[in-house]
């Protein structure tokens, strides 16, 4: 009775989606308040009853309810609790379902704040963010639905894709769906914009907690991803151009944008059109990833789901929504009226350099993602795009960008002073110089890796100098702490994220200083990677709850010291008949050595990997860093929805509005 | 008793959108929170002039734009009338309609309200009780590999348990101790079969040929070669292989029935139109030698009818069918191909025509 509840559930989600895009919709437009208001209790009960599918689904799966074909074919009883939990979104219904969880929850919490809000720019957003629901709960309830059944149930199930039993990829999909579907909600709030015909400020401070929200999110999952690949898929490698993981970034790049264009518009009520357009192109990216991954465009670890009527009906979302908005966009473009007014020189015309550069280097991406399917799709020609084309095209439009970065924090705004920011950041560009130098000198070649190691300090150091010198303002110690207090929150989330962007870049550029090395290992013998030492002690079989793994038992040394005892291993999975290999890892400072063992078909010697790549954690701690400095954000004073409110009881006090 | 379920559920959903409906009440000016919002915005300026954010002249301009939408925002603004009863009313019946028709229409039509929870813990502790038993068989069974017994307890429980690649290899070890028997080989290669999702693949062939060796009557394994030869396009032989199946069984099997459906399922078989009753006669009342060369000419002549006639559907399927006959299927597959492609167009008979060719086994 749980799992039909559950199916019931959500069939009254699509039911009542269907009244919440009409309703407060009509509302608007007969400008009738009560049926506006309607919007917020529909939008939390439609979160309710997709709670209420979601977790008879995991119930199903914690309980290894066999009778649900989605169940048996995913998961099995022997299984840790974790995945028996993640193996919910570890397949295509089941994510899909997690897909629609967050679409509504987000709809929820802006039906929670819509209190704050005018009321029928809520009730505009709730409808549009319902008929993105509504699409998307007939898609699983036509298509994949999680809940179909099985009259008599098979005793054991077919257990989750072992390459998906793993912690990271527990975590990795729903950070990422956050940030996905974060950007549904951005689209909303555009749609409602266009809808309404009011483009401005005030709408510029309910979107941008999203948009801040959806980039921190996305910025975790899809360094999330690239860590798992980085250490499952074992070749030592962490991003590979991936279309599906191009379907990520796209996204994230559009969704860059947006956030530092939803700051220009929320404060000088500019660069309307690229908001209102960033908005759109950053959740038509992320419905274009899903389509490739799920209708079978593509295939790759990620396309659990190649079904052509799937990808039939995404396509039919995807055209839908993007067309809509677009017209919807064309209709409305003339109502796009300049704000403020900026010249060139300035945070704003910086802002703008910014976008040009992101969404360029977003084309590149597109361009080199969808070329290929294209021409497959056209003669039938298979051609590959490979790292060098992204290396030639991407790279170098980035590379501008972290010039830009800390010289766009020290412009003004509405005019701004290029010369003085750039003597501002004189000692910064120095000690860029001298520790590319210092790089050079330590770890050698190539000169590349320590140019571009020089200008990620040069990022990380810039994004504190404005920061620094206003602490540096304040005459005393004192008056210099209460300086640093006084800083909005949304100051240091800019320093932060900018100086994770550093973080990255310095990690990405010690690549070059990485070593390699393929060995046939027998038990007792030795191999030097870098200045460490590596020695196979033993291989030995074990069991695990669902698999059995070989190990290979290794010592790290470095100058005849043990350093540590890594375990890389071979796990085989009974049920599906799939290895995978479990990488062994070991952080030394900021690098790490990774070892991967490969198939061992006798008693012969065991072919081994072994990498030493310096600094390498930075890749992701820059990501977390930079997500660290979103969230930050989010917290500062002005984004808290109620401050109008609250600006006005204290205004009926008629009480002096403190500065501060 | 699912019904509570779902009458609670749907009363909550018509609530969530009749519930507001009740409160009848104003819209609050947009230009209040306006106006919060702006001076909020000219504060902040005041903070970004004081932080060196902005320059003082440009602040001022700043302020002054604030002040202009400000400004073009209460002119436009208004407040929002309450709306009327009538459309409240309207809403109120479509949320009392429309949820509970969409919401229970769909689920009877999808859903499955008369399948109870089945999860593994509440089936009888049955599955439970079998993993324990695998368990320690397996423990028992690695420390003695050498025990058929263990083996052959094990294998139809991996089967069960849908591990069919360790029930062969559990097979295989019966086999290996215990010695063949004809049992034993079915059920390796029904194992195989079930590890290749149904598809008789050449080991299990293998199996159930040998099984076949030890005990000809052997039913399974016959219907598993039978199932092969339709796998390999061979539908006439699948037919007389399960048609004799049929025949050989004992008048209780329940399987017949079964075997019977699969045959029906093998299509309809083609009835070649027979040579003129007249020759047919005369035929058998030659001696064997004559009666050879007789057919041979026959078919002959009839070939050469049919290149001048090309259109004759009848002519060809019998010109395939003697051929076949004649025991010369690379001349039966010519006269197929060129029956293709003189009949082309001719749907019905290029139809009979694949038929043919499937039973007659020229083709996949």
């Amino acid at each position: 009775m749980i799992v039909e509840t559950g199916h019931f559930a959500l069939i009254l989600a699509l039911a009542l989606s269907a009244v919440l895009a009409v309703v407060p919709l009509w509302g608007v437009l007969s400008r009738d308040a009560t049926l506006m208001r309607s919007a917020p209790s529909m939008a939390i009960m439609q979160f309710f009853m997709v709670a209420v599918a979601y977790a008879a689904l995991t119930w199903a799966y914690v309980e290894s309810d066999f009778s649900l074909v989605n169940v048996f074919e995913n998961s099995h009883s022997l299984k840790p609790l974790i995945y028996k939990i993640s193996g919910v979104w570890g397949n295509h219904e089941g994510s899909m379902l997690l897909w629609v969880l967050i679409l509504v929850l987000f709809g929820a919490l802006v039906a929670l704040a819509a209190k704050n809000m005018p009321d029928d720019l809520a009730a505009t957003v709730l409808s549009v963010q319902s008929w993105v629901s509504g699409a998307f709960i007939l898609f699983i309830l036509l298509t994949s639905n999680p809940f179909a059944r099985i009259g008599m149930p098979p005793i054991e199930g077919r257990d989750l894709n072992p390459i998906l039993q793993d912690p990271g990829l527990a975590i990795h999909p729903p950070m990422l769906y956050l940030g996905y579907v974060g950007y549904s909600m951005t689209f909303s709030f555009a749609a409602a914009a266009l809808i309404l015909g009011r483009i401005d400020a005030v709408w510029a401070r309910y979107v941008r907690p999203w948009a801040l929200l959806a980039w921190a999110f996305l910025t975790l999952g899809i360094a999330m991803g690239s860590y798992w690949a980085y250490y499952t898929l074992g070749w030592g490698g962490f991003w590979f151009w991936d279309p599906v993981e191009n379907a990520s970034l796209m996204p994230w790049l559009a969704g860059t944008a947006l956030l530092h264009c939803t700051a220009v518009m929320e404060k000088r009520d500019a660069l309307k059109i690229w908001t209102i357009f960033l908005a759109i192109l950053a959740f038509s990216l992320s419905l274009l990833g899903t389509f490739l991954v799920r209708s079978g465009v593509l295939t790759s670890v990620h396309t659990f789901a190649s079904d052509p009527q799937r990808g039939v009906f995404i396509l039919g979302i995807l055209v839908f929504f993007i067309g809509g908005s677009l017209t919807l966009f064309a209709l409305r473009a003339p109502m796009l009226k300049q704000g403020g007014i900026f010249a060139p020189v300035s945070r704003e015309g910086a802002l703008v350099l910014n976008n040009l550069l992101l969404t360029t280097a977003c084309a590149t991406v597109f361009v080199g993602t969808l070329y290929p399917l294209a021409l497959e799709a056209f003669n039938g020609a298979k051609i590959s795009v490979g790292p060098p084309f992204f290396n030639y095209t991407f790279v170098p439009l980035f590379i501008p960008i972290f010039f830009a970065m800390p010289i766009g924090q020290l412009l003004a705004w509405k005019r701004g002073d290029l010369l003085g920011a750039a003597q501002r950041l004189t000692v910064v560009a120095v000690a860029g110089v001298v520790a590319a130098l210092i790089f050079f000198a330590m770890q050698g070649g190539p000169a590349l890796s320590a140019a571009m190691a020089g200008l990620a300090i040069f990022v990380i150091l810039g994004a504190f100098v404005d920061i620094v010198s206003r602490i540096r303002a304040g005459s005393s110690a004192g008056a210099m702490m209460s300086r640093l207090w006084g800083m909005p929150r949304s100051a240091w989330g800019t320093a932060i994220a900018h100086a994770g962007v550093g973080v990255t870049l310095l990690g990405l550029a010690a690549i070059g200083w990485g070593v390699e090395k393929i060995a046939a290992m027998k038990a007792g013998e030795s191999v030097d990677v870098g200045h460490f030492n590596v020695t196979l002690d033993n291989v030995v079989t074990r069991p695990g709850p669902n698999y059995r793994e070989t190990v290979a038992q290794m010592t790290i040394r470095t100058g005849g010291a043990v350093v540590a005892k890594l375990e890389p291993s071979r796990r085989f999975f009974n049920s599906r008949r799939m290895t995978t290999s479990q990488a062994g890892l070991l952080n030394v400072s900021l690098g790490q050595i990774h070892i991967v063992i490969s198939d061992q078909e006798t008693e012969g010697p065991l072919d081994t990997r072994l990498y030493w790549k310096p600094f390498v954690s930075l890749i992701w701690l820059g990501a977390l860093i930079m997500a660290l400095g979103g969230g930050l954000s989010l917290t500062d004073r002005r984004m808290r929805l109620g401050i109008a409110q609250r600006a006005r009881r204290r205004d009926n006090a008629a009480k002096p509005v403190a500065a501060g | 008793m699912m019904w509570i379920p779902i009458a609670v559920l749907t009363a909550l959903a018509v609530l969530s959108v009749l519930w507001p409906l009740g409160y009848r009440r104003r819209g609050a000016a947009p230009a209040e929170a306006d106006r919060a919002f702006y001076e909020a915005q000219v504060a902040e300026i005041d903070r970004d002039r004081a932080r060196g954010l902005i320059a003082e002249g440009d602040a001022a301009s700043a302020k002054a734009e604030a002040a202009r939408r400000l400004i073009a925002r209460h002119a436009e603004a208004s407040s929002v009338p309450e709306g009327s009863t009538r459309l409240r009313r309207m809403v109120a019946a479509l949320a009392l309609i429309a949820v509970p028709a969409i919401g229970l229409g769909v689920y009877l039509n999808i859903g499955s309200p008369h399948l109870p929870d089945r999860p593994l813990a509440s089936r009888g502790g049955a599955s439970n009780d079998i993993f324990a038993a695998v368990a320690k068989i397996e423990k028992h069974l690695e420390a003695n590999p050498n025990d058929a017994r263990g083996w052959e307890v094990v294998a139809p429980v991996y089967l069960r348990t849908g591990r069919p690649q360790d029930a062969a290899r559990a097979w295989s070890n019966v086999i290996r101790i215990a010695g063949p028997s004809p049992d034993r080989f079915t059920a390796l290669g029904e194992a195989l079969v079930f590890a290749e999702q149904g598809k008789v693949g050449a080991d299990a062939l293998k199996a159930f040929e040998k099984a076949l060796e030890l005990d000809p009557n052997a039913p399974q394994a016959r219907f598993y070669t039978g199932l092969a030869a339709e796998q390999a396009g061979d539908a006439g032989r699948a037919r007389s292989i399960w048609l004799k199946l049929v025949e050989d069984a004992p008048a209780d099997a329940a399987w017949v029935a079964a075997v019977r459906a699969r045959i029906a399922a093998l299509g309809p078989q083609i009835k070649v139109p027979a040579p003129d009753e007249l020759a047919a006669r005369s035929i058998t009342a030659l001696p064997k030698e004559d009666q050879q060369a007789f057919i041979a000419g026959m078919v002959e002549r009839l070939a050469s009818r049919l290149k001048e006639n090309s259109r004759d559907a009848e002519g060809w399927l019998m010109l395939v069918n003697a051929y076949t006959v004649m025991k010369q299927p690379d001349k039966a597959r010519e006269a197929l191909a060129e029956a293709r492609k003189s009949l082309d167009g001719d749907k019905d008979a290029l139809d009979k025509l694949g038929v043919l060719a499937r039973q007659l086994g020229l083709e996949g």
